[in-house]
């Protein structure tokens, strides 16, 4: 496509100018976190860094257990989340009826009940079952809390298909496999890969029910940021290098899926 | 989007598929949700063991007699609607600016993602103690170096503080899905319009944003679910306040019932919410339906 | 080959038989310096039993009280000890939900510990809680910037004075600010503060037939004086400035005088966070119509779940960290003015104590002089100083918060917040039933 010079300049600078200005309380975030708390306060660009705040960070928390806990919850449950979002999202994209939208929006509704008001009983239940400070009770409700989103947000990229693909595929004889891994997977892929990375920032950041329901041994980073903000006394610099150390796994984490992502896919498969 | 491919396939089998998540999110549902509607019809305080018994529609009452109800659920609109805009509005332009492939946009394009990654209670605390704070922000320290006064953000104009704070962390989210919903256009079609001498607003209009339709009714429709019951930014923030400027209705819930732990308050206004965001999301629907459908 | 197996099945038993008998014990704590430090310390529990072993749950303040109180009132047992504060503990207590704590050794010597501590952390006469570390409020202001204008403070401040030291002391222009108060909303944050004024001002929550008194001419003083001063002499956004904000603002030298938790004291004198640990001064906190409740009382303190799996072990631990011997271990580790401070009388009589924390003079009369149960000029029906007594303060008493500071930033003016007060708890006192028993 043809672009003038001027035009790709101007994109370039705008492009640029929103990104910088949207990550700047987050540069200014992790640039807090190498200050010592009583620079914390003061708006110098440049100071010595320090690594203090890091190591008060590990001597007082066990940030392994952690990020390993956020971790496992945020990917198994993503995944569990699929196993049962997928085959429901490709049945109402591809064999949708007139019930579809309806069931849509009510998966949607489930989601409805604000979390403050359904604290006690959920706990209770949680308590019930047993699987109160269980990694296994974490991945179980993040999955049920997400899946809706999941079937949406699949159900809309799986729409983006153009049926012609699929009816091709089966006329040449492919079966239900070949279909999803040949056809479906090359032009669905990057919206399922948005999809699993939104779901699994979403478990990542769950705050409410990852604090509540949890105590020492399934604790998330979630728990770990609540040990750091809003003591008493000075702690800028702390929250800011444990913010740094909770969202660094994620960030590679979305870096990594970058390439799926953003891999510049065309539909020349249509032609 | 036909439907023809169905009739060459036994239906039955993929009928099925959609089965297991149904009948998950069904049982999900409907405990905590029968649970909810018992304890709110009774007196039922975790901490006070003198308020017990049936209650009626006390609860309720207490709640919509208080007078910060309406002015939160006012609140609770009004915040949901402004993100709304906001996030839509930038996402979708952001989406078609970086759709042009300029110089480094693929890092740019994970800049622009961040705030997504970040706690929202961290989010908040950043805005609140280091840009906005009105001594030593960095906003007010910008301000005093030009020689004016700082403004006192959370408590001239909370509620937009928070709408500036709860856009800022839901941005990447209407990028991401607008953005991956751009690049599946198709690169043809674009092309078609151009030789036809579509210049680029019109190009924008009819067939970009028509495009997008769909994927904007479904960050409109998810992000409304989450917007309803945000919580944390407020509660890290203003508490609320000053007065109920910035009490939104889940906040309101939180205030009266469970920060005494009285859970027939919390269940009942719970029970109200849900009142309150099948409403909004009537009329989303209805505003949307073009968008929902699978005509594209 | 034989003799390794079986040394190695040898081991093995060992280590499980000991692994067995290994008590876990998890504790909920909130993240104070305090705390920290105590979690620093005790792997020197530890070693001295080695069959413990301590798992923390370090949270902040609000989500603490949270999590705490849904685990401790629904019996799940998820933790063995939790911190609770002077609010909660009766409360708790009276629901059946902690286990009582007796039988101390003698050599914990519990006489040491301050009585209103006891007394507030006990219901019907028996203990339910450990106090970990203990606080009053007090004034604290710049030696410095009083010599340099010529102000001598008096030894008991009153709310004048403090008018007249503010109007002489603020500089807006060089940024100096004659006074900084909390105004943030809370049940814990602004009202905290603004309830000692209201006490010493002769005014209170409810009278005696739990009426609630929130419209009276002793709250609309209470509040002029203190939205005005603020308004006047105070520095801006003081409607977000809670105990850390204040704390900043004062330790960068920002503010000339603060009146806040006694345990302000120790940060400040904490060269590496405060500007100003040479220069700062001490006195009780100020009074106006009465000295009835013008100082506040708390206490973090350790407290047994009644679902404790672990109580034995918890109860130990507890002793251990509320003990004379932790207060000296703190001392070597981090010096004198670190120790848990508001606790016990011997902390104070130590001359090194004295010495190394100036503030202890006036913390240590502060907390002898408060008393939860005559926290106001009239008799009332609640016990409490900055706080009442009951589970619903929580609700109502952080929407008073908010009303008040909806009069700082000028959204209300003080008669539309008295009112507003007044309802929020009538209504309160209505679901709650208070006054029908």
């Amino acid at each position: 496509m043809k672009q003038s010079i001027l035009s790709k300049w101007l994109t370039t600078i705008a492009g640029w100018g929103v990104a910088l200005i949207v990550f700047f309380p987050i540069f200014w975030m992790t640039l807090t976190a190498f200050k010592t708390e009583k620079q914390a306060y003061s708006p110098d660009i440049f100071f010595t860094p320090t690594l203090q705040s890091f190591r008060d960070v590990f001597a007082r928390s066990d940030y392994l257990t952690f990020a390993l806990n956020s971790i496992y919850v945020s990917i198994g449950s993503t995944l569990l989340c699929y196993l049962f979002a997928f085959p429901a999202a490709y049945r109402m994209a591809f064999y949708p009826t007139a019930k579809t939208q309806d069931t849509l929006l009510w998966m949607l509704s489930t989601k409805m009940m604000p979390s403050v008001g359904v604290l006690i009983p959920i706990y209770l239940l949680f308590k019930t079952g047993g699987i109160l400070d269980n990694i296994w009770g974490l991945i179980v409700i993040y999955a049920l809390m997400n899946l809706p989103i999941a079937v949406w947000m699949a159900y809309t990229y799986l729409c983006e298909v153009p049926p012609a693909i699929l009816e091709a595929a089966r006329i040449d004889g492919a079966n239900i496999w070949g279909e999803l891994w040949h056809v479906l997977r090359p032009i669905a892929l990057p919206g399922l890969t948005s999809t699993a990375l939104l779901l699994i920032i979403l478990s990542w950041n769950e705050a409410f029910w990852s604090i509540n329901l949890t105590s020492a041994k399934a604790a998330p980073l979630t728990v770990f940021i609540a040990s750091y903000s809003s003591p008493e006394g000075l702690f800028w610099a702390k929250l800011s290098g444990a913010s740094v150390l909770a969202v660094a796994p994620i960030l590679v984490m979305g870096w990594l899926c970058q390439k799926q992502l953003v891999s510049g896919l065309t539909f020349g498969a249509v032609k | 989007m036909s439907t023809n491919v169905a009739a060459a396939k036994p239906k039955h089998f993929f009928a099925f598929l959609q089965a297991p998540s149904v009948v998950v999110l069904f049982l999900w549902m409907i405990v905590p949700l029968a649970m909810t509607i018992y304890f709110a019809f009774i007196r039922y305080s975790l901490l006070n063991p003198d308020i017990s018994g049936f209650a009626g529609v006390e609860n309720f009452q207490f709640l919509w007699e208080d007078p910060a109800f309406f002015p939160s659920i006012w609140n609770s609109v009004l915040l949901v609607g402004s993100v709304l805009i906001i996030t839509v509005v930038a996402g979708t332009a952001l989406a078609v600016l970086y759709d042009s492939n300029f110089f480094g946009n693929k890092i740019a394009a994970l800049l622009v993602i961040a705030p997504f990654f970040v706690m929202p209670t961290v989010s908040a605390l950043i805005w609140k103690n280091m840009i906005m704070h009105p001594v030593y922000g960095l906003i007010a320290m910008g301000l005093q170096k030009l020689g004016l006064p700082g403004i006192d953000f959370f408590g001239e104009y909370p509620l937009l503080s928070v709408i500036v704070i709860v856009s800022w962390e839901w941005m990447p989210f209407a990028f991401l899905v607008l953005f991956t919903a751009i690049k599946s256009f198709d690169q043809e079609q674009k092309e078609a319009a151009i030789v036809d001498g579509a210049g680029p607003v019109q190009l924008f209009f009819s067939l970009i944003l028509n495009h997008l339709s769909r994927a904007i009714s479904v960050v409109v429709m998810i992000e409304s679910i989450f917007l309803l019951s945000i919580f944390a930014e407020i509660h890290t923030t203003t508490s609320g306040g000053p007065g109920t400027a910035s009490t939104n209705l889940t906040y309101l819930i939180f205030s009266l019932g469970l920060r005494q732990f009285d859970i027939g308050i919390a269940s009942a206004g719970g029970i109200l919410a849900v009142i309150l965001a099948n409403i909004v999301a009537y009329f989303l629907v209805k505003m949307l339906a073009k968008g929902l459908k699978q005509g594209s | 080959m034989k003799k390794r197996i079986a040394c190695l099945l040898a081991l093995l038993c060992f280590g499980v038989s000991v692994m067995a008998q290994q008590k876990t014990v998890t504790i909920a704590t909130v993240n104070n310096p305090a705390m920290i430090e105590l979690k620093k310390l005790s792997p020197k529990f530890e070693a001295a039993n080695p069959d413990i072993k301590l798992n923390w749950v370090v949270l902040e303040e609000n989500v603490l009280r949270q999590r705490v109180t849904t685990d401790v009132s629904t019996g799940s047992g998820q933790f063995d000890l939790v911190f609770i504060g002077l609010y909660e503990t009766p409360i708790f207590a009276k629901r059946g939900w902690l286990k009582e704590i007796s039988n101390i050794p003698v050599e914990y010597d519990i006489e040491d510990v301050f009585k209103p501590l006891r007394d507030g952390l006990s219901y019907e006469g028996k203990l339910y809680a450990l106090p970990f570390y203990g606080e009053s409020s007090m004034l604290m202001y710049r030696k410095d910037l009083f010599d340099a204008k010529g102000l001598v403070m008096p030894e008991q401040p009153t709310y004048d004075d403090i008018k007249k030291f503010a109007a002489a002391l603020t500089d807006k222009a060089k940024g100096i600010y004659g006074i900084t108060l909390r105004g943030k909303p809370g049940w814990g944050e602004n009202m905290a503060y603004f309830d000692t004024v209201v006490n010493t001002f002769g005014g209170q929550w409810f009278d005696e037939e739990w009426k609630p008194t929130l419209d009276t001419q002793e709250w609309r003083n209470a509040l002029t004086f203190y939205v005005n001063l603020l308004k006047e002499y105070g520095p801006p956004g003081a409607s977000s400035n809670g105990f850390n904000e204040n704390l900043a603002l004062f330790a960068k030298g920002k503010a000339a005088m603060w009146i806040d938790a006694t345990s302000g004291a120790g940060p400040l004198f904490d060269k590496e966070q405060s500007q100003v640990a040479d220069k700062v001064a001490f006195a009780n906190a100020p009074i106006a119509v009465t000295p009835n409740g013008s100082r506040w009382l708390w206490s973090w303190a350790f407290a047994i779940p009644k679902a404790a799996k672990q109580g034995d072990a918890a109860r130990k631990f507890a002793l251990w960290a509320t003990s004379k011997e932790y207060v000296s271990l703190v001392a070597a580790d981090t010096g004198w003015p670190t120790v848990p401070p508001g606790t016990r009388k011997s902390t104070y009589d130590s001359p090194e104590y004295q010495q190394a924390a100036p503030f202890a003079k006036v913390t240590l009369a502060a907390m002898q002089a408060a008393d939860p149960t005559k926290p106001t000029l009239k008799p009332v029906p609640y016990t409490g100083i900055q706080f009442v007594g009951v589970p619903e303060f929580q609700s109502f008493g952080t929407v008073v918060g908010q009303n008040i500071a909806g009069v700082l930033t000028g959204q209300m003016t003080v008669d539309q917040a008295l009112k507003a007060n007044q309802t929020a708890v009538e209504r309160a006192a209505r679901q709650a039933r208070y006054g029908k028993k």
